[in-house]
This record gives structure tokens, sequence and C-alpha cells, in this order.
């Protein structure tokens, strides 16, 4: 038994392809990246070493800064939106479905598995005003609401708020599954116990059920969070960043300025500040678990 | 009497959400069915009046969606054989193999999980030009077996540590070796967490847009994703039916496959999370 186990060439045939190519197509360009963060221009174009020139200048980019913004603004409130969707939608399944739960859930899940840029060009035609009104516009239209009738991905102020709606769509029924799953793993006679000894609705969650459900909410945010630092493919479908750049996150800046505009380098430093943005926030909510 | 009220109460804020969830892909569907004129004649949320097929005709033929499936079906399916090869081996190598390194090895695959997307573009962008692999199918099918690896061997690693030894052992006594073990022995066993990765692997490779749009731009090799954001700009903004025809191409294919395997979809996808 242990000398099948420890033959060496069945080890080096099990790890090794999947190492070479992991080392490579991951771990290696973060590396590089940090490298290239050192330099102006890009590979064979004005390709000089400015030292932390571009670290620098990070700083003082309002481009920078706008993207970072927007791209914070959308974290806080898709990351709220999914998880606390998410939760609501579980505990309806759980206390008030009697029936049919199966085949809500089933529907419920169903926009999870859809692929980003279909659900982008969806919404598109939903918010959309020209030439035609999309559907949201034409049911405002139809309830009289017409003062509400607006370009919903076409004007600034709404432009982040509408995508926002689209991602929050996408991805609660996905949490609400992961909550459900949690409840039915409280054991029944706690909550039993609790409206025996009076507890209403609130007091239930608020002292039974919000710690029983408290490493969960905490995974759910983390992987909510992770989803939303990289914010780059539904912004991309929906608004391609626009209208000018109301829903550009930082992976569509740090895409423009290393695709676009040719510098690698400066693009780089940004791909950098996404993975310390991914590592600290994560960071920050896992302290939430340890207390207590 | 109050009970009354609020269980209709209840009934219809659940029959909201799920109208919520469900209509728009219902308007969808409905809406690749009509004709240009119906668009101009009757408010958006109308039905349509007729079964409109030469929208699906024309996305599928000059919209060269046959060209982007055909695309998105070899680069998923090869990376996603390469990415369950790999799970399984290396699995098993760093839990059950005795040697030095494995715990290490295994950590050191799990961090990947921590990596963003779009901090590897770059580099990886300069890799594939620079061997010349921009623009072909190869360059897809490395990347997305080697992004699919971190979050699949950490599923599969939980799952073989719960899995006893003295099946294996058993098996040793009876004269077999370590390639037969994985393949007669493992392999079977683990079938629940292949398949739960299987379809996780599976949703992230055929959904995903940023690779493809930065490592492809030739029309023949673009996957779904990426012919689908080209899509309007190719047949104008003002053909909806063609571009609800093509959008519904897509979304119908997913339908149908999580109906029929909802429970194993369910169960996959939440399991990234749970464990991730």
């Amino acid at each position: 038994m242990k000398k099948v186990l420890e033959n060496k060439t069945a080890i080096a045939i099990f790890v090794l392809p999947a190492l070479v190519i992991y080392s490579v197509i991951v771990i290696l360009p973060v590396i590089w990246s940090l490298y290239y963060s050192f330099y102006s221009g890009s590979p064979g174009l004005k390709w000089e070493f400015i030292g932390f020139d571009n670290f620098l200048r990070l700083f003082g980019d309002s481009n920078f800064k706008a993207s970072l913004a927007v791209n914070l603004k959308y974290i806080s409130i898709v990351m709220l939106g999914q998880v606390g969707m998410g939760l609501l939608l579980a505990l309806m399944f759980y206390f008030w479905l009697k029936r049919f739960k199966n085949v809500i859930r089933t529907l419920v899940f169903f926009p999870v598995v859809l692929p980003t840029v279909a659900v982008g060009q969806l919404f598109q035609k939903i918010y959309e005003i020209q030439p035609n009104y999309g559907l949201l516009n034409s049911l405002l239209n139809a309830l009289g609401l017409t003062g509400l009738i607006q370009p919903w991905i076409g004007q600034a102020s709404t432009a982040l708020g509408s995508l926002c709606v689209m991602d929050i769509w996408v991805a609660m029924g996905f949490y609400a599954v992961i909550f459900y799953g949690a409840l039915l793993d409280i054991p029944g006679d706690v909550i039993e116990a609790a409206k025996i000894d009076g507890a209403g609705g609130l007091q239930l969650f608020r002292y039974i059920l919000a710690p029983l459900l408290r490493a969960m909410i905490i995974t759910c945010l983390i992987f909510s969070f992770s989803g939303t630092v990289k914010m780059f493919e539904s912004a991309t479908a929906l608004t391609n960043g626009g209208p000018g750049a109301a829903t550009r996150s930082l992976s569509m800046y740090m895409y423009n300025v290393s695709f676009t505009y040719n510098k690698v380098g400066y693009g780089s430093v940004v791909a950098l500040f996404i993975f310390m943005l991914c590592v600290l926030g994560s960071s920050i909510i896992r302290k939430f678990d340890i207390k207590e | 009497m109050k009970k009354g009220l609020k269980s209709i109460a209840i009934k219809f804020v659940i029959i909201c959400l799920v109208v919520i969830e469900i209509y728009p892909l219902f308007w969808m569907l409905t809406a690749s069915l009509k004709q240009q004129s119906e668009w101009t004649s009757k408010p958006a949320y109308a039905l349509n009046s007729g079964f409109y097929i030469q929208n699906y005709i024309q996305a599928w033929t000059r919209g060269n969606m046959n060209i982007f499936f055909k695309n998105s079906f070899i680069c998923t399916v090869v990376s996603l054989f390469f990415i369950v090869l790999f799970t399984v081996t290396v699995s098993f190598a760093v839990t059950k193999m005795r040697w030095k390194l494995g715990e290490f090895v295994g950590k050191y695959f799990e961090f990947g999980i921590m990596i963003p997307v779009a901090t590897a573009l770059i580099p990886l962008f300069q890799i594939y030009s620079g061997m010349g692999l921009l623009n072909s199918r190869l360059c897809l099918i490395i990347t997305y077996t080697a992004f699919g690896l971190s979050l699949s061997i950490l599923l599969t690693t939980g799952y073989l540590r719960s899995f006893p030894d003295e099946i294996m052992e058993a098996a040793v006594i009876d004269g077999c070796g370590i390639y037969k073990l994985v393949w007669y022995v493992v392999v079977p066993l683990m079938k629940n967490a292949i398949v739960t990765v299987l379809v996780l692997q599976f949703f992230f490779k055929w959904n995903d847009l940023i690779f493809s749009m930065t490592f492809i731009s030739d029309q023949k090799l673009k996957t779904v994703q990426t012919g689908l954001l080209y899509f309007q700009n190719e047949f104008g903004a003002k053909n909806w039916g063609a571009i609800f025809a093509s959008v519904s191409m897509c979304v119908i294919p997913m339908l149908i496959l999580y109906m029929i395997l909802n429970k194993r979809i369910i169960e996959g996808m939440t399991a990234g999370a749970v464990k991730g």
C-alpha cells in the first residue's frame, strides 16, 4: 500500500502537466504584471524603465479615480442587493411557501445559468427608448407613468443603477438557493422552541436565524465581492462603460489603457491594484467571521 | 379573516418575485418571433402576432451563429476534458499519495482562486502574441483549462479527504497498480464530485467573454459570447427581431440543459460558492 502511494513517477505524471500549465498561465502573469508596472509604453514601443512613476501616476489620474468610484459603488449596491435579496427569498421559501417549493426554486435559479452577454443584450432592449420604447418604458407608458419614461442606460444618472438591477436580477436566485439550503440545515425544533417562547418574525431572525446563518452570510458576501470587484462582463455587455464613463469599472479602464491606448505598463499597475483590492476586501469581510 | 388576508398578501409577493425573474425571458422569446413592423405598430410588451421564424434563420446564417456555436463547443468541451483530467490526478496526488510537497502543492493550486482574471490578461496577451497563438482555439483552450483548475481542485480535494482509505487498500492488496487504482477505483467513486466540477466549469467556460474578446479577433474563430456582443453592429440596432433571435438562441440551449439537469446544476453551481 505504502509503496504504491509513494510511486514518484506516478506523482510526476499526475501533477507536473497541470503544475506547468497553471504556473505559466495563472501565477506567472501576476509576477509578470509586477515587472511590467515599472515600464512605460508597451513592449517594442517606447518601452523604458521608469521606476515607480506608473504607481505615482495612479494617484493623480482622475480617470482612474472615477473608475474606482464607479466600481466601489457597484460593489456595495450589488453585493448588498444580491445577498440581501437572496436571503429574503430564502426566508420566504422557508416560512411562507407551502407548495410548489421546488418549482419556484427552479424558476428563480434559472437566470444564473444564462450567458452574461445574452442577459446584457436582453436588458438593453428592456431599457430601450429609441427607436421604440423597450419593455420597461412601454409598461410605464401603459400604466400612465409617462413621467418616469427615460433613457435608462443612456444617461449618466440612471445607467449604473440599471446595471446593478440587472446583476441583482441575475444572481439573487443563486443566493436564495444557498441560503435556503443553510436554513434547512438548522434543526426545526430550535425554531419551534423560539416560536413557542413567543418570538415574533423579526426577533426570530435577529436572535436565532442571523447568528446561525452568520458563517453562510459571510461566505456569500465574499463570493459576491470577488465577483463584483472584477466587474467587467455585464457592464461591457449592457453599456460598454458608457454613457461617458458612468459605468466604467477598474477592469474596463485597465482594458482600455492597455489594449486601446497601448500603455501596457500603466495598465499593469491598474491590474495589480485590482488584485490588491480583491485580496484586501475579502480579508476584511473575513474578519467579521472571527469576532465573538 | 386576518389570516386569510395575510396569506393572500404573501402569495401576491411571491408571485410578483417569480414574475420579475421569469417575465423578461418570456418577453424575449415572444419578441424573437415578431416581425419588424410589429415593433412600431404595437407596444413592446404586446405578444407576437405570428411565428416569424425568419429571424432565427437570419441570425443563424447571416449572423454567423452557426460558426460561433461550433467554436464555443470545441473550446468548452476540450478544456472541460483537460480540467477534469488534471483535477482528478492532482487532487488524488495531493490528498492520498505520500510525498513531501503534497500539501504545499495543493495550497499552491488553491491560491489561484484569489487571482482576478484582469490581472493576468495583459501578460497572457503578450505571451500568446509572442508565441503566435493569438487568434487560435488553442490559446483559449489553454487559458480556460488553467483558470478552471483552482476551484475544481479545491472542490475535489475536500471530497477526497473524506474518502475512506480502506477501499484503496483492498484494491492494492489484490494487486492493483497506481494507475489502475485511480482509473478503476477512485474515478468511479468520485463520480459525483466530477459531475459537480463539469457542471460548474461548463457554465464558466461557455459564458466566458473577457478571454475570447481579448485573444480572438478573427470572425471565423469567435465564440458565441463575443459574436453576440458585436451582433448589433452588423445587423444594425433596428433589426430587433434578429437580435432577439440570436439572444434566444444562446439562452434556449441553456434552458433545455437546465430543465434536464436542474438538481445537478443547482448543486454544482452552489458548491463553488460554499466551498470557495
